[in-house]
């Protein structure tokens, strides 16, 4: 095979691409996952979708518009997810259905073509600039930092926040700069991956590593590892067979979850609670 | 009396629209066993979260080991309230081990930035040992039955080292056996720790019968309070269940009226 193709800056980029927004997005999709709320990754980045298409169309960087929007979001489902008396799902759904109605709303507002805001849609992890790269960097840096600073504060807010607030931690401001961290970095992976994807790079490699382990900071690894795989081998895919890179992406992660299901040996717990009892008899 | 280890004066709290405490006056001294009896719906589970500072109140005050407990100590004041709950569904897929639970106990006093050390860990494998969940430390919590997972809640309290316990119906939805069993394990440990023990329940047979002190609430009121032989009567119970005495008679043979 011709590696040469790896010189080239717009390789370089893609990779990289993959591999930071891989972590960010894994990374995140562990507390969406732990949390059981799957919804508040798809409501934001819908909601980052709409905000940077506002911004397509009123010509600022649609990134401040994907990150005021999903930092709006955040907001509405922060109380929701907090209280949590109510099922916030409903909730949830409407947020999502306005996220998207606004997005398809400025989509048709826009007086000139329509590739740049079907780019967002789609994502192009082909076309991504050094700066994209450098913001993509930091978020991933500041998320892993976090989760490494903040391991067991983060592991008893997803145990139980109930739990969390009786031993003494700050169990609402956990939740709140989660619900940010996923505000970030849906904004800054939605170029590459696309905002219709990015929800299932957030969910896929989380929910298969959720599979596979029964310690925590093993489902954070394993889960940045499937990450980071899904970017690379569908970006792999994407160049050689010249398709969409973000549908790739997230049909490799698809692939993953279900190999992870597959092999899971939590579907054998039944098993080993009467392997045990037969034990103690 | 004595400073009580817990003040609560005319506390009143609402959700929404509705009254969950209406105007309530509790002190508890270091030491004391605590039975809070009474109805679905009485507020007893409100009047716990005013202790551990999670209820928020409209007017009226609570101190608390010494301090009024106010939205900035509120943190600091949980670390020294143990909280037991009822038995939650826990999703059996939970990354998380019974041990690791346990250690969430810990967290609140460490405080940040600071890792569980060896002393936190021989800690935890103390109490596991105290709550006879040893054998279980490594599995998944998940995996765990209702009774299992009720003595690691406790467990997790004690490796907190609290000065105060609230138990919230502990035993709820449990079998007789492991409820007998978690109830005798919450008085021998009150004992042992020296704790004082807020114990809330709406079932009269989960409530540990060496309680000092017993106080009856219904629609957000505390219409008694004293031992409990004065005040488990036909004549109380009928009060507070809203049943006619003779069917408490019927119900409960073994209690006694008051007037015998």
């Amino acid at each position: 095979m011709d590696l040469s193709i790896l010189s080239y800056q717009f390789m370089q980029n893609a990779i990289l691409a993959a591999f930071l927004g891989g972590i960010a997005c894994s990374t995140v999709g562990v507390f969406v996952v732990l949390l059981h709320m799957p919804f508040i990754g798809v409501a934001m980045s819908h909601a980052a979708f709409a905000g940077a298409l506002l911004g397509l169309w009123l010509g600022f960087d649609p990134l401040i518009g994907a990150f005021v929007f999903s930092l709006g979001a955040a907001a509405v489902i922060g109380p929701l997810a907090d209280r949590g008396e109510i099922s916030p799902e409903t909730s949830l759904g409407i947020v999502f259905s306005l996220a998207l109605g606004l997005a398809f709303l400025f989509i048709g507002l826009m007086p000139t073509t329509r590739s740049a805001a079907l780019d967002l849609l789609w994502g192009s992890i082909l076309t991504v600039n050094r700066s994209d790269v450098i913001f993509l960097a930091i978020v991933a840096f500041v998320i892993v930092g976090l989760v490494i600073l903040f391991f067991k504060e983060v592991q008893a807010v997803v145990f139980n926040r109930n739990i969390a607030l009786a031993v003494g931690l700050p169990a609402t401001f956990i939740l709140y700069a989660v619900l940010f961290l996923t505000g970030t970095t849906v904004t800054v992976s939605l170029r590459s991956i696309g905002g219709l994807l990015i929800f299932s790079l957030i969910l896929n490699p989380a929910a298969a590593a959720y599979q596979l382990t029964y310690n925590m900071k093993k489902m954070f690894l394993l889960s940045a590892v499937f990450g980071v795989l899904s970017g690379w081998i569908g970006l792999f895919f994407s160049y050689i067979f010249n398709l969409p890179s973000g549908a790739t992406i997230v049909v490799t992660s698809s692939v993953i979850f279900l190999l992870a299901v597959v092999l899971s040996p939590k579907r054998r717990v039944k098993q080993w609670r009467i392997k045990r009892v037969a034990g103690k008899q | 009396m004595e400073n009580p280890i817990i003040g609560i004066e005319n506390a009143v709290v609402s959700y929404r629209d509705e009254v969950a405490l209406g105007g309530v006056s509790l002190d508890v001294k270091a030491g004391e066993f605590v039975g809070i009896i009474g109805p679905n719906g009485a507020g007893k589970t409100t009047l716990l979260t005013l202790v551990n500072g999670l209820g928020k109140l409209v007017s009226g005050s609570v101190t608390v080991l010494g301090k009024p407990v106010t939205g900035s100590n509120r943190h600091e004041l949980r670390k020294q309230v143990g909280y037991v709950a009822q038995v939650e569904i826990i999703d059996k897929r939970m990354p998380i081990s019974v041990r690791e639970v346990v250690m969430l106990g810990r967290y609140g006093i460490l405080g940040l930035f600071r890792r569980p050390g060896k002393l936190d860990w021989a800690i935890v494998d103390e109490t596991l040992e105290m709550v006879g969940m040893t054998y279980l430390a490594n599995r998944p919590i998940g995996h765990l039955s209702g009774g299992e997972q009720q003595r690691v809640s406790i467990a997790r309290c004690l490796a907190q080292e609290p000065k105060i316990f609230l138990l919230d119906e502990p035993t709820a939805s449990l079998d007789w056996k492991a409820q007998t069993e978690i109830l005798e394990m919450v008085k021998r440990l009150h004992n042992e720790r020296h704790l004082t023990t807020l114990f809330v329940t709406h079932d009269l047979d989960a409530l540990p019968h060496t309680c000092d002190r017993v106080v009856l609430m219904k629609d957000g009121l505390i219409i008694a309070d004293g031992t409990p032989d004065k005040l488990i009567s036909t004549e109380n119970l009928s009060r507070l269940f809203n049943i006619p005495e003779l069917v408490v008679e019927e119900r409960r043979p073994h209690v006694h009226r008051r007037e015998s």
